[in-house]
């Protein structure tokens, strides 16, 4: 019996830690991936003021503080019964498609992209954005500065800071935009639509126009058959800020369309005594292990999940893009939609969103009602219980709140974007394990390499799910014979 | 730069230094920055006692993992930042003291829709016994029981306020180091904070001023109408720009919604909530305790309000012995 250990910096990351057991062949028989973190809000925001939960909960994480802001403003509107005005959720959705464009920009140049722009066998001291910026040239590095750079401007126009906004409370937000502002937004939104129309060709170029990539996103290493989830408006088309859950299964057919408030009869959260963090699954298709299929509860959620669980994008160039992205990837038969299921097109789903979120933008800063000052009203109804659910950019996030009558907490659950990839990530984490250990014989570089890709293509955000956006994850390797004694150690090349 | 128990925002106002990022790679060799970076734990480990120049250190000390590496990165680095709320003074997740590390896990682990029928909790040893293949053993690092702050684990140097610091101040500090190493610019006493003000939130606030009294405390969910121009502390918000420190620009103020106290206590102040009880004290129409009292009461979550970011600093500890 051999177990060997895939370990970011020596456990003292606290980050992720990885886990494989072979058996006496040398065969993997299991893999653990273990979440060594917790903070536990769901515990210390017992006892606070509801209206306070958009700005405590925004801290739950730094990389994505909008989703967090959003879906609670969203719980605590429901807690109250309150409808903001029109012109606030214009305001909501606004800043948070300027994130969402944000926030892909990030993950795809700063974190996972330079595996593909750089190339994945490329000095590690070379992956990074600054690497980046080396091989596609200063051009696209300084444009991905500025994309962050005006995306940020918009959050911090419509939330006050640019990191952990503050306007959404109960009832709608604290203050309204200028007309100086909404103009300096559009422009963003524009400007932003050529950037993303801009990567999605720097993606054909780079990425389809080379065999071995292609091959790698169809190659069946990171294909997992899952279930799919992701909201959609009342067309069916994809939406980040609002809408009805939809799961599908791996065929594609409807697994159940529900308004957010009703996940407690869809989800279950699985709790294992080997890691801080819970495994979601489908309620009714029931937890059977990490295994996926349509027997098996596992869902993923994310850009895959949710372009799988969509019927389209709901704005003109994104909705090209899409076409593009199946006609490549799993044209349709016979008209009917078929889901993709390698993991790395995740890379590609994403750039379709970042699409999708500029044009989005445009489209809410040149409604006529944006820059409204009717941006609030106060409740007439006695708090009581509600959930709050956007699609945060690495999946459906859900906050739920129950208070008392002076509108003090008494309970939270939270399930975020990255906890519900759980499982699909230990499942992909498992296939590159089986893939690549084979008689006990570990290929050393690309193990690491390849592990750190599948679970790249995630977008990961611990610091959601505990604590740390690991998109770079370092890793060790620690083979155990029999009796537990390290026999072999591998380090990530660095 | 470093984060311990923390949620990446530190990381992400660095990052949106944007343009003087170019500068900060021409100027450092970045040794090691998990979040950016491929990281280089062995080559930290291996690297001489003080040879790191700056270390950024971020988050709070959750479990024995984030405590080591604060003794770590102390020893490998000639100037330890606390870097931001966390680090400095525990910041929301500091809260957590408030109660014990089993009412936690219960919150998380008993909570709604979690299938736990076992009533399991995550486990510092776990023993895989699985017949035909074999057995191994699991391993999670243990929760302290309580959240600690950097300068109560290991000695440090500077402490830079801010949930997270504004990105304005943390260029000014990457200034100011650059120009440190090269001698144009000289660092200030150990002990100080930096890329932060020593006055008040409220000297950087451009709201009007009346040091009208307050008759009670009001929540937004009761205030129809917040006027645009005038303190908040005076219209009844409970405000924490009195006894925060200045460095953001009074930013949530200026959104409309009263300041949280994320930069801390302002020069001079030894317990944040002391002093902020101190002020509000201070602006309520009233003489007579019980009156006073009557007034205070008006806030819903007093050690929510008055210890926010900083009960892992406070003189309370968590109202409890650690």
């Amino acid at each position: 019996m051999t177990t060997l250990t895939i370990d970011p910096v020596t456990r003292l990351e606290g980050h992720g830690k990885i886990e494989i057991l072979l058996d006496e062949a040398g065969e993997v028989a299991h893999t653990y991936f273990q979440v060594p973190e917790l903070r536990g809000f769901e515990r210390f925001c017992v006892g606070r003021p509801i209206e306070e939960m958009p700005t405590l909960t925004s801290r739950i994480c730094g990389v994505c503080p909008e989703a967090h802001h959003m879906a609670a403003a969203k719980a605590v509107d429901a807690v109250y019964g309150v409808t903001p005005p029109r012109t606030a959720t214009l305001l909501r959705e606004l800043l948070y498609s300027a994130f969402v464009a944000t926030d892909h920009t990030t993950h795809f140049y700063v974190l996972s992209g330079p595996d593909f722009l750089v190339g994945p066998d490329a000095p590690v001291a070379e992956r990074n954005i600054l690497g980046v910026v080396r091989k596609v040239g200063a051009d696209i590095g300084l444009k991905v500065i500025e994309a962050r750079k005006r995306g940020h401007a918009v959050i911090e126009m419509i939330g006050g800071r640019k990191v952990h906004p503050l306007t959404a409370v109960p009832g709608g937000m604290t203050k309204g935009i200028t007309e100086e502002e909404r103009s300096e937004i559009e422009k963003t939104g524009r400007w932003m639509v050529d950037f993303a129309e801009g990567s999605l060709q720097l993606w054909d170029e780079a990425i389809l126009g080379n065999d071995e990539y292609v091959g790698m996103i169809r190659g069946d290493l990171y294909s997992h058959e899952t279930y799919y989830m992701g909201l959609v408006d009342a067309d069916g088309r994809l939406n980040m800020y609002d809408g009805q859950v939809r799961v599908v299964g791996p065929d594609g057919g409807l697994h159940g369309q529900y308004p957010p408030r009703d996940y407690p009869e869809w989800i279950a959260e699985r709790v294992e005594p080997w890691t801080y963090l819970k495994f979601p699954y489908l309620r009714k298709v029931g937890w059977k292990g990490l295994v996926d299929g349509p027997g098996s509860g596992v869902y993923c959620v994310g850009p895959l999940g949710r372009i799988n669980a969509a019927d389209g994008m709901a704005t003109p160039r994104a909705q090209q893009a899409y076409e593009r992205f199946y006609e490549v990837l799993a044209p349709p038969v016979d008209g009917h939609k078929r889901m993709v299921h390698p993991r790395l097109a995740m890379h590609w789903a994403r750039l379709i969103e970042l699409l999708h979120a500029a044009e989005r933008v445009v489209e809410l800063a040149t409604d006529p009602e944006v820059t409204s000052d009717r941006v609030r009203v106060v409740p007439t109804e006695a708090p009581t219980e509600g959930v709050g659910t956007v699609e945060a950019p690495r999946g459906t996030l859900t906050h739920h709140y129950w208070t008392d009558e002076r509108g003090l907490v008494t309970k939270v659950n939270l399930i975020v974007g990255t906890t519900n990839n759980y499982a699909p990530m230990a499942l992909s984490i498992e296939r590159a394990a089986r893939g690549l250990i084979h008689g006990g014989e570990v290929v050393s570089p690309g193990l690491l390499n390849r592990i750190e890709m599948a679970f790249r293509a995630y977008d990961p955000c611990f610091g959601c799910a505990t604590h740390s956006l690991t998109g770079e994850m370092p890793l060790e390797v620690t083979i155990h014979d029999a009796g537990g004694e390290p026999i072999h150690v591998l380090r990530q090349a660095c | 730069m470093y984060w311990a128990s923390s949620c990446g925002g530190c990381d992400i106002a660095v990052l949106n230094v944007h343009e003087m990022l170019l500068e900060v790679d021409r100027q450092f060799d970045i040794v090691f920055w998990p979040a950016a970076m491929d990281a280089k734990y062995a080559d930290v480990r291996s690297m001489a006692d003080g040879s790191i120049d700056v270390c950024l250190f971020s988050g709070g000390i959750r479990n024995e993992e984030n405590a080591e590496m604060a003794r770590l990165l102390r020893a490998k680095s000639k100037v330890l930042v606390a870097f931001g709320s966390c680090a400095c003074e525990g910041c929301i997740p500091g809260l957590a003291n408030l109660g014990t590390v089993d009412e936690l896990f219960d919150a998380v682990y008993e909570g709604p829709g979690v299938d736990n029928p076992q009533h399991l909790v995550p486990q510092p040893e776990w023993r895989i016994a699985d017949g035909a293949t074999g057995t191994g053993v699991l391993r999670l690092p243990v929760f302290s029981p309580m959240l600690t702050t950097l300068d109560q684990t290991v000695a440090v140097d500077y402490f830079m306020p801010g949930c997270p610091p504004e990105s304005a101040r943390v260029a000014e500090v990457l200034k100011l180091v650059i120009g440190a190493m090269g001698g144009t610019e000289t660092l200030p006493p150990v002990g100080s904070v930096i890329g932060a003000g020593t006055s008040t939130c409220c000297d950087e606030c451009a709201r009007d001023r009346n040091l009208k009294k307050i008759d009670r405390f009001v929540r937004i969910t009761d205030l129809a109408e917040v006027d645009p121009r005038l303190c908040l502390l005076e219209q009844g918000l409970p405000c924490n720009g009195p006894a925060t420190r200045d460095g953001c620009g009074a930013l949530c103020p200026a959104a409309g919604a009263p300041c949280i106290g994320c930069y801390g206590p302002a020069d001079g102040v030894v317990d944040y909530g002391a002093r902020l009880m101190s002020a509000f004290a201070s602006v309520v129409n009233a003489t007579e305790p019980e009156e006073i009292e009557r007034i205070l009461d008006g806030i819903p979550d007093p050690v929510g309000q008055f210890y926010r970011f900083s009960l892992a600093k406070s003189l309370l500890r968590g109202g409890r012995n650690a």
